[in-house]
C-alpha cells in the first residue's frame, strides 16, 4: 500500500468511529453521546461513499445523523437526565463483550478479503441484477431498481414495519395519556433523584 | 494478505462490541438506545464493507465503467436504516411512558423503586 492509497481513508475513517464509539461508552452525559452518536453516524455515511454504496450514504445521513439526533433530542425534552448512577456490573459486561467480539473475529478469518471479486457474495444474483436491471427496469441506478421492483415486496414489508411503529408511537405518546399519570409521576421522580 | 484485508471486518466487530457494552452496563435506558444505535451502524459498516469490489464504484450503470460493486447489501441496508429509525422512535416513545409511569429512567432506580412496593 503507498502513502496515497484511497485505502487510507477508509482506515482512518473506520479508527475515528472507533474512538467515538469510545468516547460514547466512556461518557457519562447522555447529551454529549446523543450528540457523538451523530457524530458517529456522519462518518459512516462518509465511509459508505468510500465503499461506493451512495445511496446508503445519503439515506444514513439524513435519517442516521439527522432525524435520529431529532428524536432523541425530542424524547430528552421530555425525560429530565437524573445524577448518573456506577455502571451496572461493568467487568462482567466487558467479559461478555470481549468474549462475544472475539468470536465473532474468530468468524471473520474465513471471510474473503475485503474487495475481493471472487467473493461468494459477487457471484449470486448480483451480477444479474447488474447486466439485466437497465433493460428490465429502464433505471440507470441499480439500487433503486432492486430496491422498488426486483425486491419490492421487502419495500412494501418495510413501509408495514413503519406504518405500526408510528401507530405504536401515537398510542403510547399521542393522546391525552399526560392528564392521567402526570400527578404520581412529579411524586416518584424525588424519590428517583435521591 | 493485501493491507485492507479483513480490517473493515474487524473494526465494525470491534465498534458492535461497543454499542452491546454500552447496552449492557449503562444503567440509563436512553443510553442504552444510543448503544443500540452505534451497534446497528457498525453491523451496517460490516455490510457495506462486503459489497465493495475492488476498483469497483458506485453501482449507477454508465458506459464509461464495467466494474461496479455489489448493489444487493447497499438494498438491504437502505431498508434496514429506515426501519431502525422507527424502533428507535418507539423505544424512545416508550422511555417517555417509562419516565412517566416511575420518574425516571436509571435502571437501577426503577429496581429501587420495585423493590420497595
Amino acid at each position: 500500500m503507498t502513502l496515497f492509497d484511497p485505502a487510507w481513508i477508509d482506515v482512518a475513517i473506520l479508527a475515528f468511529m472507533a474512538i467515538v464509539a469510545f468516547v460514547v461508552a466512556l461518557l457519562r452525559s447522555v447529551f454529549a453521546s446523543v450528540m457523538l452518536m451523530g457524530i458517529f453516524s456522519l462518518l459512516s455515511a462518509t465511509l459508505f461513499v468510500i465503499l461506493d454504496a451512495v445511496d446508503v450514504a445519503f439515506t444514513e445521513a439524513s435519517v442516521g445523523a439527522g432525524i435520529s439526533v431529532v428524536v432523541f433530542l425530542g424524547a430528552m425534552s421530555l425525560i429530565p437526565s437524573p445524577k448518573a448512577h456506577g455502571r451496572t456490573r461493568p467487568l462482567l459486561g466487558a467479559l461478555v463483550c470481549i468474549a462475544c467480539g472475539a468470536l465473532l473475529i474468530l468468524g471473520t478469518l474465513d471471510m474473503p478479503t475485503y474487495g475481493d471479486p471472487q467473493a461468494p457474495i459477487h457471484l449470486h444474483v448480483a451480477d444479474r441484477y447488474l447486466s439485466e436491471s437497465l433493460e428490465a427496469t429502464d433505471v440507470p441506478n441499480v439500487v433503486t431498481s432492486v430496491l422498488a421492483s426486483y425486491r419490492g415486496y421487502d419495500t412494501l414489508g418495510e413501509t408495514t414495519v413503519i406504518f405500526t411503529a408510528a401507530i405504536a408511537v401515537l398510542i403510547l405518546i399521542g393522546g391525552s395519556w399526560r392528564d392521567g399519570v402526570k400527578a404520581p409521576a412529579r411524586a416518584d421522580k424525588e424519590t428517583g433523584d435521591a | 494478505m493485501e493491507f485492507p484485508g479483513l480490517y473493515n471486518y474487524w473494526i465494525a466487530m470491534v465498534l458492535m462490541m461497543m454499542g452491546l457494552y454500552i447496552v449492557i452496563t449503562d444503567p440509563n435506558m436512553v443510553k442504552k438506545i444510543v448503544g443500540l444505535s452505534i451497534f446497528q451502524v457498525s453491523v451496517f459498516v460490516f455490510y457495506i464493507s462486503m459489497a465493495k469490489v475492488r476498483g469497483g464504484t458506485a453501482p449507477i450503470l454508465d458506459d464509461r465503467f464495467t466494474v461496479y460493486s455489489n448493489p444487493l447489501p447497499h438494498v438491504l441496508i437502505l431498508t434496514a436504516i429506515v426501519v431502525g429509525i422507527a424502533t428507535t422512535a418507539l423505544a424512545l416513545a416508550l422511555l417517555v411512558r417509562i419516565q412517566a409511569a416511575f420518574g425516571t429512567v436509571d435502571e437501577e432506580a426503577i429496581k429501587a423503586l420495585e423493590r420497595e412496593t
